[in-house]
């Protein structure tokens, strides 16, 4: 099924009778269809951009890659940088800007610009009743009744189909530049990254590759600022061995370390959230559980774990530990549909959590159209 | 404006309310007295006003929890309050709800520089949680202008914004957890100081609820670095229209400062008469704020005034010292006040794209010269967030009236050319019935199917936010 508008999805919506399963582009999604596919690729277009005013208003089908030109075209761009998955998924696919948002995809630049949740001002959608919804709009700053943006942005389809989507957009900066320190070790990137993050010269991004001894900081702006805050951080940073790259060599360089390109040969890719300074403890509990290959981003905040599927179960396992006793969460983004289904998804652990979790999406889904098997665990 | 008539058998229990209120916290946590109540009467908010049944003032989450589930037990609305600073009457009490302040909750929990955040009770002012930090060279952004005074809680509440959210964010964007306490006073933690949560993002739509979804008690937020500096700009045009048209083109240009605000003719006159700042008589005025090093903003102001010449302007100001820069600001920061010297005034707060604002500033002095009541202009233009300031006669309700129904107007203007009735300051009492005007039915309820979810007897601060009458079924099914 591939409605061409918003009101065919709505009829659709209503008129169903079974579990469907909402596709973009099908580059994120880890579950077997639970039904019939419900593609949003009907649902293309720019209703809306306005560079003066940094805001785009588009259909949720419109496939990333043509947003991205089209911003582009006007020196714009998505200010949190969303990776694009199909390269690690494995599954070619064209990701869709509705798929970001409903998966609250963000990217490096997260960091310093917020992730997708926090520059998307608006958006539409068909709710599980075949109810068309709107909220927020199109500027910037609005408080005008409760922001269910937020609440729909990383739902994974859960309380319905997104349609329409406002955005707020960043200037693309007029250099960039990318400080590399060799010879960290693992247990002290963190630590680096910090200090780094907590200088007054606006880093945008920090991410280190543990096994190698690396990490990358991110300057961007205008040519005087990235010449003299690169100069302010290496002397903050000495006596680390440092490198600089610059221009394409350097969006290159983060475009890989956002689309997690090293990890794109594991089977299984892990996410975990937690505080930056727990990064040395969990990469020592990571060791000792499996065999893995971690990339760290946001300063630490993020490790992306790629591992087998046979060693998936006890490291998703014991990092669920983890972050239910030391604060943090796990999630998959990567992993045959086989092996996904038979994994725990990871539940809000607190019980009255879960239980507002179920009762919101019991409003909005009453006959559980969009329950995936996987979330539905969450009831 | 109408609020709900109080509940007869809430008024009637009052004393037995009020005991069952003082077993569950020391003595000066509960104020009953008629003449102390009458200093909740009322918010910032304060054309209009009501005495509260009670007011409880708790120290902790737990206090905060076993007053909820007692009022939660007996049916009792509660209004939550932070600093009681709305301008939108967000903690303006009815006869027959109990105020829950949170003003003796300050307390700092816990500080990391190395994970950028500081956990703090909700009770504590937006201004003292910057200068908690600040020593070591952090501080926390959204920045409304009553800082000194207002409560986090309050900024969670509205999701309150300020002059330098263009760079920043909101309160949202800096939000990263809180503990709730739910109306039948269960406990929960949303967010923390990590990235990702599992299940659906509540902490998204906790913040800027209004007080409707549940009480914060503590919040996790987002610390920065400092600046190294920042200085501002000032620039005078013969015309709103050539202001607005700079605004766009540094913007489109790839320049974003920190900050951009307007002042219009009448607001420059009054500010002037007020602080003498020392501002140029002119029709339009641009205060543009850039941070960094001493190069860095020479060199972004450079930018900014070569782009302004192509509009026209009757004055380039630099700031080359940190008192020209104290000037510059001296008068946009005392423009609230030099109204308040003038008249009465109400500060509308809607949001318009920043494209449209030539045109909605010549529809507003139509609109109020059409009324016969004066209108200055003071806002964000970076963001597009309007505070028209209508001066009126509080004392003469026809003069009350009218500067309601020019706001209304005002505020509808806002969001047909596609923006929003309030940017910052919240929903509340004051812009409650306009809410149809931006939302179709179906918005309105999907919004309060979440607030049947976490106050299925819709017993926290329930005559606000939705039309009374949209609301109205679902407040009376309380009993």
């Amino acid at each position: 099924m591939t409605p061409q508008s918003e009101a065919e999805l709505a009829d659709l919506i209503a008129a169903a009778r079974d579990p469907l399963s909402i596709r973009g582009g099908g580059t994120r999604a880890l579950m077997l269809p639970q039904g019939p596919a419900l593609s949003t690729r009907g649902l293309s277009g720019v209703t809306l951009y306005e560079p003066g005013a940094l805001t785009l208003v588009v259909a949720a089908g419109t496939p990333l890659q043509e947003v991205r030109a089209l911003l582009a075209a006007e020196r714009q761009r998505l200010p949190f940088d969303p990776p694009d998955l199909a390269a690690l998924s494995g599954r070619g696919g064209l990701s869709t800007i509705g798929g970001v948002a409903a998966s609250n995809a963000s990217g490096p630049a997260r960091i310093q610009a917020g992730a997708c949740r926090d520059c998307l001002i608006g958006l539409r959608f068909v709710d599980g009743r075949g109810r068309v919804v709107k909220n927020g709009g199109r500027v910037m700053k609005n408080v005008t009744g409760y922001d269910l943006v937020k609440l729909l942005a990383g739902s994974e389809g859960r309380l319905g189909v997104l349609s329409e989507l406002s955005f707020r957009l960043q200037p693309l900066p007029q250099t960039e530049v990318t400080l590399t320190l060799e010879g960290i070790p693992a247990a002290d990137q963190a630590a680096v990254m910090a200090r780094a993050l907590s200088s007054p010269w606006d880093v945008s991004g920090a991410a280190s590759d543990p096994a190698a001894g690396r990490v990358w900081l991110r300057l961007e702006g205008f040519e005087e600022q990235t010449r003299y805050r690169s100069a302010k951080l290496r002397a903050r940073l000495a006596p680390a061995e440092i490198t600089l790259t610059e221009g394409a060599a350097s969006a290159a360089l983060w475009a890989g370390i956002r689309d997690l390109t090293p990890l794109a040969g594991a089977e299984v890719v892990i996410r975990h959230s937690a505080r930056p300074s727990h990064m040395p403890g969990l990469l020592q509990l990571i060791a000792r559980t499996a065999p893995a290959q971690v990339l760290s981003d946001l300063g630490g905040g993020w490790l992306s774990i790629g591992c087998s599927a046979a060693e998936a179960p006890a490291l998703l396992c014991a990092l669920q530990t983890e972050g239910a006793r030391a604060g943090g969460h796990a999630r998959l983004l990567k992993a045959p549909p086989a092996v996904a289904t038979r994994l725990p998804g990871a539940p809000p652990t607190d019980p009255v959590v879960a239980r507002l979790n179920a009762a919101i999406a019991a409003e909005f889904d009453p006959r559980g159209l969009f329950a995936p098997a996987r979330l539905s665990a969450e009831a | 404006m109408q609020m709900p008539l109080p509940d007869p058998q809430i008024l009637a229990r009052r004393e037995e309310i009020l005991a069952g209120l003082r077993g569950l916290l020391p003595a000066d946590g509960v104020i009953s007295d008629p003449v102390a109540l009458r200093a909740w009467e009322c918010d910032a908010l304060s054309a209009y006003r009501c005495p509260p049944l009670a007011v409880v003032l708790p120290r902790t989450t737990e206090e905060v929890s076993a007053v909820l589930r007692y009022l939660h037990e007996l049916r009792v609305p509660v209004v939550p309050r932070g600093a009681g600073t709305s301008l939108a009457g967000g903690s303006m009490p009815t006869a027959d709800a109990v105020i829950l302040g949170v003003a003796r909750m300050t307390a700092v929990l816990e500080v990391s520089y190395d994970d950028r955040f500081i956990r703090v009770q909700t009770g504590r002012t937006n201004l003292s949680v910057s200068a908690a930090v600040g020593e070591d060279g952090f501080f926390y952004a959204p920045d409304p202008s009553s800082q000194l005074a207002c409560a986090i809680a309050g900024n969670i509440a509205m999701n309150s914004g300020g002059a330098h959210c263009l760079k920043y964010g909101v309160t949202t964007n800096n939000l990263l957890g809180v503990t709730l306490v739910l109306m039948d006073g269960r406990v929960v933690t949303l967010g923390g100081p990590f990235a990702d949560s599992p299940g659906l993002d509540l902490l998204g739509v906790i913040c800027g609820s209004e007080g409707q979804l549940g009480v914060v008690t503590e919040a996790t937020l987002r610390i920065l670095p400092k600046p190294e500096g920042a200085r501002p700009v000032l620039l005078a045009f013969n015309t709103s229209a050539e202001a607005g048209g700079c605004v766009s083109a540094i913007i489109r240009a790839g320049i974003i400062p920190v900050a951009i605000e307007f002042m219009d003719a009448p607001c420059i006159r009054a500010c002037e008469a007020f602080a003498k700042a020392g501002y140029p008589d002119c029709e339009a005025l641009l205060i543009i704020e850039v941070e960094g090093a001493e190069t860095e903003m020479a060199a972004q102001l450079a930018r900014i005034t070569a782009i302004a010449r192509d509009f026209n302007p009757v004055e380039i100001r630099e700031a080359r010292s940190e008192d020209e820069a104290r000037r510059i600001w001296l008068g946009r920061k005392s423009a609230f006040g030099a109204m308040g010297q003038m008249a009465d005034y109400m500060c509308l707060d809607g949001t318009i794209p920043v494209t449209e604002l030539p045109f909605v500033l010549r529809r507003i002095a139509e609109l109020s010269e059409g009324y016969g009541l004066k209108v200055a202009n003071v806002f964000h233009a970076g963001d597009g967030n309007m505070h028209p300031l209508i001066l009126y006669n509080a004392n003469d309700p026809e003069d009350l009236a009218r500067c309601e129904a020019l706001g209304a107007d005002i505020l509808r203007l806002c969001v047909e050319v596609g923006g929003c009735l309030t940017g910052e300051h919240g929903v509340g009492v004051e812009k409650r019935d306009l809410m149809e005007v931006q939302f179709a039915p179906d918005d309105l309820e999907a919004q309060m199917q979440i607030k049947d979810v976490f106050d299925p007897h819709w017993l926290l601060n329930p005559a606000k936010v939705f039309p009374l009458r949209v609301s109205q079924s679902r407040r009376e099914k309380r009993a």
